[in-house]
């Protein structure tokens, strides 16, 4: 890969990208290094998000522990398309057990490491990561992540976020935007899509149980994402990931638009991209250059309701004021350290 | 070393020894005292090398015993009731993924209406859930089942239930024998599991399974039963050889070589039973050949021991503290199977639901009517039928009728009901 010294981007340009940085600072998707941890092969749909980020995030936890970790995963796209029997994609000791419990079984088998350990059975240091999808995570899981954050058990939670649950054909979760078109927030009716006023953003609830580290991240930053995880992994209790990954099925948006669409959605500010520890954000990652939703929701057929002959220019507006409230509550115009 | 202790003190010293690795707590009545002995054991560290975990639903502690398990630590868990059925998900789960986890049922009814007491509507409920499931009569037995359960799920690779009845057993302060350390070290040896989430030799645990493999996988489980059924009549005796005790096995017979009546039940009404058996037995009062049946592996359930129990007999009386709504029995249509073709009467009897009294008056008068054989098939003990028909009236008569719990307390008496 060819080097390119000038830094484009203090340019005055937007343009960003593995090349401005130096070469061992680079996010290198082939080598011979790299774990593989969910290897190819699997059934994911072209484009995937989930299936990019969890390839990222999980190689960046194998990496920061020296191939010491167990995966314990939610019921979900990402258990499906990796483990259909015979096969698995998984290069890692790796269980899914159910729905809703992924949090809790990754409290138990952090137990049983600490006995073993505490024992002298287990000479390294083997640590653990939850995974799962909004719906495993905001909605049936969520009892069982908060219990999983509240004892501050040692576990890296990761959450990787399509805003539905896209497994059993694109269903409203409560990580679905509102106005967003799903197969049970249909575009029909006098306030087609899903409704305002609903739905949660767990990372500010992960922030509420003040565990040691909660972070946001996309798939459009793949070096901050593994940087994220990197830190996680320094750091011992309960910590959270939640990673936007665009679904090109459930957002009706072309397979090669994935990455595109969650710089949009960090662009615009509807997903606000941060860190914190112990409660309080130390950083965010500033918006480079502000875009107006519109750019965001126009490729995307969930919302193609709001963009017929007249364009819904209430509904735009009002999800322009959430994108607004997210730039005001994390600064995401600003210069990123807090 | 004998002991004068709580029924749900002895398990916990019990399953102390056994040397858990990782212990769930969620309370529930009547199982809490279980685990909250447990609890000071770690605390106080006489329980070493064991994670202690209150988590916050019975749901999460099967998850959480179920991850810690398939990470190879020896795991358990108790509840009870309505506890049980909020984690039924995780309990299944548990069974198909061939975790030898052992845990406490303290049999509770389940809601609503909501009740506290003691029947086995909540492990029986579970009667298909692929674990195994040992009733004990005693305090003695219960503890020394749960020794047995860590032994028999760890060489299966499969669950274990040891059900105990609430407050009967786990809130009766009786003597014990409690064993020592060593003996328990004898019995019981490490757990090797079959698979373990290991980076060295990673695996996948879990895996999406279609109808090319699934009935295989769900066979494996029952043929694991069925070798359960040979192996817990072994661990009984295994156990009598280290310990000097009769406790577990498939069934207990009491007085059954000459009777024509045997009554079969599960659990601590078996002491009622067989109080009134004898007194039944004296030639004073008739002489009666009557006998008794203890089932205590309900699953696996024994049908070959059960049959063999009741060969020479003519009917028998399934005492059961369930209720199969709709049908009947649910331990009836079990022994109903294993005597398939003997030609026996058989009748069947709910009794002890929510906690209600079994007395030596109320089985008396029941058995001779079933030994004149002058009973329904299905017979609830004791039931107030004039509360229910009072009741029925009262539906047929008008439409709002308010809830039904509140309409028979009142009718019973019970202070504070309000009047329509």
């Amino acid at each position: 890969m060819s080097f390119q010294p000038v830094k484009f981007y203090q340019t005055g340009t937007f343009t960003v990208g593995n090349r401005l940085l130096a070469p061992e600072e680079r996010s290198v998707q082939a080598s011979a290094k790299r774990f593989n941890s969910i290897n190819s092969g699997h059934r994911a749909c072209q484009g995937c998000g989930e299936a990019l980020g969890a390839r990222y995030a999980i190689d960046a936890a194998m990496e920061a522990t020296d191939g010491q970790l167990v995966a314990a995963n939610a019921t979900g796209c990402l258990e499906v398309f990796s483990t259909p029997y015979p096969e698995t994609s998984w290069q890692i000791p790796w269980i899914h057990s159910l729905f809703g419990n992924t949090a809790a079984v990754a409290t138990g088998i952090a137990a049983a490491i600490k006995v073993k350990r505490k024992k002298g059975e287990q000479t390294q240091d083997v640590r653990v990561v939850a995974q799962g999808g909004d719906g495993g995570t905001t909605d049936i899981g969520f009892g069982c992540l908060s219990g999983m954050f509240e004892r501050n058990d040692d576990v890296l939670y990761i959450c990787y976020d399509n805003q539905g649950y896209m497994n059993t054909g694109v269903q409203r979760s409560s990580a679905t935007p509102p106005a967003a078109r799903t197969a049970t927030t249909m575009a029909v009716g006098p306030e087609p899509g899903n409704v305002f006023g609903q739905g949660k953003f767990v990372p500010a609830i992960a922030l509420a149980h003040d565990v040691p580290y909660v972070a946001t991240a996309t798939v459009a930053d793949l070096r901050d994402l593994e940087a994220k995880v990197r830190r996680a992994m320094e750091i011992r209790g309960a910590r959270y990931i939640h990673i936007l990954v665009p679904c090109p099925l459930g957002w009706g948006t072309a397979s090669q638009e994935t990455i595109h669409m969650a710089r949009l959605a960090k662009e615009t500010g509807i997903f606000p991209v941060f860190e914190a520890e112990h409660g309080e954000i130390t950083s965010v990652l500033p918006i480079r250059r502000q875009m107006p939703v519109e750019d965001y929701l126009k490729p995307q057929k969930r919302y193609a309701h709001l963009f017929g002959k007249q364009p819904n220019v209430t509904v735009i507006a009002r999800l322009q004021a959430m994108a607004d409230r997210n730039i005001k509550r994390y600064g995401l115009l600003g210069q990123g350290e807090r | 070393m004998l002991k004068q202790i709580e029924g749900s003190r002895a398990v916990a010293e019990a399953v102390a020894l056994c040397r858990p690795e990782v212990i769930c707590a969620y309370p529930i009545s009547p199982q809490t005292h279980i685990v909250e002995a447990l609890g000071e054991m770690v605390k106080e560290e006489t329980l070493t090398d064991c994670e202690y975990i209150n988590v916050e639903s019975e749901f999460a502690a099967m998850s959480v015993a179920i991850g810690a398990s398939a990470a190879g630590a020896r795991s358990y868990t108790a509840t009870a009731s309505q506890g049980l059925l909020f984690m039924v998900e995780a309990v299944y789960n548990a069974s198909g993924l061939g975790l030898p986890i052992v845990m406490t049922v303290a049999n509770r009814a389940i809601g609503a209406p909501i009740n506290i007491w003691n029947d086995h509507s909540d492990s029986l409920s579970q009667r298909d859930c692929g674990w195994i499931q040992l009733f004990a009569e005693t305090n003695q037995e219960a503890l020394d089942l749960h020794i047995q359960a860590f032994k028999l799920a760890e060489e299966l690779s499969m669950p274990v239930m040891v059900c105990m009845d609430g407050f009967i057993l786990t809130h009766a302060y009786e003597r014990v024998d409690m064993p020592t350390q060593e003996q328990v070290d004898a019995y019981l040896p490490p757990y090797e599991p079959r698979q373990v989430l290991d980076p060295n030799e990673p695996v996948s645990i879990g895996a999406m399974v279609g109808p090319e493999a699934f009935t295989e996988v769900r066979y494996l489980a029952h043929a694991k039963q069925m070798q359960a059924l040979e192996r817990i009549p072994q661990l009984a005796t295994e156990f009598n050889s280290v310990f000097g005790r009769d406790s577990g096995g498939l069934i207990h017979t009491y007085r059954t070589e000459d009777a024509d009546t045997i009554v079969i039940a599960m659990g601590s009404v078996l002491g009622t039973i067989k109080d009134t058996v004898d007194a039944m037995r004296l030639p004073e009062n008739g002489g009666h050949r009557i006998g008794v049946l203890g089932i205590t592996s309900y699953r696996p359930f024994p049908l070959a021991a059960v049959a063999d129990a009741l060969k020479n007999c003519k009917r028998f009386v399934v005492l059961e503290k369930s209720l199969a709504v709709g049908i009947g029995g649910i331990v009836a249509t079990d022994v109903r199977m294993a005597v398939t073709g003997m030609g026996l009467k058989g009748f069947t009897v709910v009794a002890g639901l929510g906690g209600r009294a079994i007395t030596v008056k109320s089985l008396t008068a029941l058995f001779e009517k079933a030994m004149r054989e002058n009973l329904d098939l299905v017979t609830f003990l004791d039931l107030d039928w004039k509360a229910v028909n009072k009741q029925l009236e009262r539906e047929k008569a008008r439409r709002r009728t308010g809830p039904v719990a509140e309409a028979l307390l009142r009718d019973v008496g019970v202070v504070g009901a309000r009047n329509y």
